[in-house]
């Protein structure tokens, strides 16, 4: 009885081999120590379109920078430099 | 202690009204043993929501070293002051002193704000 030969493996579809990009905190790799909650502008790119903080899944920041800066959104939403809720914010 | 003060006064207030509301806190702050460190008036700034009916404010911002007992007198102050809107007292960390210094003294200051 003759053994079959290992067959491969074949896809319809080109496998994506690109690796996607590691995230990263952008407060440890930039050496920033403090999150200002005065610089609105800044605070924003934590926020969705509808002021809403984003997590850390999409963010990469490390806990103890995502800390600082929930706390940092939430003393700006209070001197109403941000807002709480609002639509398309940006 | 390093401490930080950002106030919201009404924006019916005149010029000379808001630099005379400016200097009651700012003499307050040193008549009870503090320091002003920096002093940095934003002026009539839009709000993010209103308060009290109102859409703009007169924005404040102090920088000062105090006693810690000298907070509690400075909050009752505000809370009966009419013309604030809104007050905050950051207790300031020493990164945040730092910080602060830079951006005043406009030395890598946007080092916060580029990246990538």
């Amino acid at each position: 009885m003759a053994v079959k030969p290992k067959q491969e493996i074949k896809y319809l579809t080109a496998v994506k081999t690109e690796k996607r990009q590691k995230k990263y905190c952008r407060f440890k790799k930039m050496g920033i120590k403090y999150v200002d909650y005065k610089d609105a502008e800044f605070l924003k790119k934590f926020l969705n379109d509808q002021g809403k903080m984003l997590p850390r899944r999409i963010t990469g920041n490390s806990l103890k920078f995502q800390r600082k800066v929930a706390q940092a959104i939430k003393k700006a939403r209070q001197m109403a430099l941000l807002p709480y809720v609002t639509d398309l914010l940006k | 202690m390093n401490y930080e003060l950002m106030v919201i006064f009404t924006p019916v207030l005149s010029e000379d009204e808001f630099k005379a509301a400016q200097k009651k806190f700012a003499d307050l702050i040193k008549d009870n043993g503090g320091e002003v460190t920096h002093e940095n008036p934003w002026g009539l700034r839009s709000l993010a929501y209103p308060i009290r009916k109102k859409t703009t404010g007169m924005y404040v911002v102090l920088e000062y070293s105090a006693p810690s007992d000298l907070n509690e007198k400075l909050k009752i102050q505000l809370n009966r002051d009419e013309n604030v809107l809104r007050h905050m007292i950051t207790a300031l960390d020493k990164y945040a002193v730092t910080y602060n210094n830079r951006k005043r003294n406009g030395v890598n200051a946007e080092s916060k704000t580029t990246e990538d």
